[in-house]
């Protein structure tokens, strides 16, 4: 719980659920004939609307970038490090859009919201997603709030995929797009570990094919298990070895199969809290499009052709030991645009925290993040 | 009034308007920021230095984390107009297959590189007996990251196995200066060489 209210924090703040009544056609074909969208917002937008910055969020995340929504929260937004008054991402200059994507568990419209047409919970009936999908949306939510162009979209992970996807799907719609520790697609390693977790969700007895809802129950085995193999992805030997080493809970064995060790402490705490929060269905859904998130493939499997349709300059950033989307992912993204002959700067940050370190204030990668985001011009009145 | 230092000034006038650059061991981004500004240069820069990458996205310079001494097989053939490093020849691992990178990426390419047989630091050899230090080499022998130091006559014995023509030739001073006196006998008198070389 926040006892006082940082300087630097956005301080308390308030989502709202927009309603889109234009149907969506989906990249797998099927129709969303309407859906809302949790958003957030943090600054003031501009006269001329030219200051504004989407952040696209990744898996687990959602329209709660930063601040806090009560003096209870114990926590702030996940990117709160990123986000406020003379942050990175500076809400004094700054117009700061979040939002909860499509098929969310947060607000927005997904797996957990009533089917207008059948009057029931979609479940497993909600449509399958695709990254484009999400940009797309984004787009119309830009449309709502009258920004034509965003002065950057920003996001890290499967945001930093929706980043990319931007660049090339409305190209002149954004300035400027940061890609964060992700990857041009998913390798054969990445949707192995997804579809592990989804097997461990599907399997579990309390899944019953997604349609746990009205069988009263969720699976709650399975969603932990997803979720406890995923932070281990998201974490590096080094940083768990640091945090845990092989510390004992109760300072000797006990010659039990439960938890002796403290990771094992750790990653139940974790798997526990993400099961009572987050929708089994979404994290099919996510995984999903994560596995098929491949836009070089509307190229021939050429990344450079598909970049050079961008208009905007890049930066992108990874982390040296992140095996989730090592740094080498990163570099393709750079080295095809440089061949595409685009604006980018590449920062490689050295950092024990794996692939969690794009959410952690690192010294190093907030300074490269705000003399990013700093140098961007912006063409309209500010605050 | 112009804010580039004297050997930066000397390359700048070499690389043409609206053409494109690489430099490898960009620094600051001081001369990609110059030629972008003034001669509508699109240019990367190489640099592995946290606080200079920091300095280059500041100032709006396109920088890339990548250390030299990895290759720069990212860099597409022809793809550059102009390749530049200044003052990094003699601290890469392989300065000859450098070179011929260079020259794969770039149509020419402008190298400065300090001058081992500069008149001091041949007689710091000859009368200290001693691994020469100096402004433009202040490390100890132990600890210098200048692995690979060579005189300008060195350099061009290289060029020429190497088939490099020599487009131009300029040296400066420790100050980075350019005059009359030092170019009447360079590999004595010269501290600093810019070389602007081009395949044959």
């Amino acid at each position: 719980m926040p006892e006082v209210i940082a300087e630097d924090s956005v301080g308390l703040v308030t989502p709202q659920l927009i309603h889109f009544s234009e149907p969506l056609t989906l990249r797998s074909g099927k129709v969303l004939p309407s859906y809302d969208l949790m958003v957030e917002t943090y600054g003031t937008l501009n006269a001329d609307k030219s200051n504004a910055v989407l952040i696209c969020h990744a898996l687990s995340g959602d329209h709660h970038v930063a601040g806090y929504h009560s003096m209870e929260d114990k926590k702030p937004g996940w990117w709160d490090s990123a986000i406020g008054p003379g942050k990175a991402i500076d809400t004094n200059k700054y117009f700061v859009v979040g939002l909860n994507n499509l098929g969310g568990c947060s607000g927005s419209t997904g797996p957990t919201s009533i089917n207008p047409e059948t009057g029931k919970i979609y479940g497993p009936e909600f449509p399958m997603l695709a990254v484009r999908d999400w940009v797309t949306s984004q787009a119309r939510l830009a449309d709502h709030l009258g920004i034509k162009k965003w002065a950057a979209v920003v996001g890290g992970s499967l945001g930093g995929m929706q980043v990319l996807r931007w660049s090339i799907q409305y190209p002149e719609r954004l300035d400027h797009a940061l890609i964060i520790a992700s990857a041009p697609k998913l390798s054969a390693q990445n949707i192995a570990f997804n579809e592990v977790a989804r097997q461990a969700i599907s399997k579990d007895p309390d899944f019953h094919n997604g349609y746990y809802h009205e069988h009263n129950t969720i699976p709650k085995t399975g969603l932990m298990q997803a979720r406890m193999l995923g932070h281990i992805t998201y974490l590096s030997a080094a940083s768990m070895g640091n945090k845990f080493g092989r510390d004992l809970k109760y300072g000797k064995y006990n010659y039990s199969f439960a938890p002796e060790f403290e990771v094992e402490s750790y990653l139940h705490y974790q798997g526990e809290k993400f099961s009572n929060s987050f929708d089994a269905n979404t994290y099919m859904l996510m995984t999903r499009a994560l596995d098929y998130f491949d836009p070089a493939s509307d190229c021939d499997g050429d990344l450079v052709a598909c970049l050079a349709q961008s208009q905007c300059k890049f930066l992108v950033v990874s982390f040296t030991t992140d095996w989730r989307f090592d740094p080498s992912r990163s570099e393709e993204i750079v080295n095809a645009l440089i061949e595409a002959n685009k604006d980018v700067s590449y920062a490689c940050i050295e950092s024990d925290h794996g692939h969690d370190a794009f959410l952690l204030p690192i010294p190093r990668y907030l300074e490269v993040f705000k003399a990013y985001m700093d140098g961007i011009e912006i063409t309209g009145e500010t605050n | 009034m112009n804010p580039l230092r004297e050997d930066l000034n000397i390359i700048q006038q070499w690389i043409k308007p609206n053409s494109k650059v690489l430099d490898l061991g960009c620094g600051a981004g001081v001369l990609l920021k110059y030629l972008k500004e003034h001669k509508n240069v699109h240019g990367y820069g190489l640099e592995i230095s946290p606080e200079k990458i920091t300095a280059c996205i500041q100032k709006g310079v396109n920088v890339i984390e990548q250390d030299l001494d990895k290759g720069l097989a990212n860099f597409q053939d022809n793809s550059r107009d102009t390749v530049v490093m200044t003052h990094a020849l003699q601290s890469v691992q392989r300065p000859d297959l450098l070179l011929d990178e260079m020259l794969r990426i770039g149509n020419e390419a402008i190298i400065t590189f300090p001058n081992f047989g500069y008149w001091r630091t041949r007689f710091y050899l000859m009368l200290k007996g001693r691994m020469p230090m100096s402004k433009t080499l202040p490390y100890n022998w132990y600890d210098t990251p200048n692995i690979h130091l060579c005189t300008f006559r060195d350099f061009e014995v290289l060029c020429h196995e190497k088939g490099i023509r020599i487009l131009n030739r300029t040296v400066v001073d420790d100050e980075y200066k350019e005059h009359l006196s030092i170019n009447l006998w360079p590999s004595m008198l010269g501290e600093t060489a810019i070389y602007h070389i081009k395949r044959k």
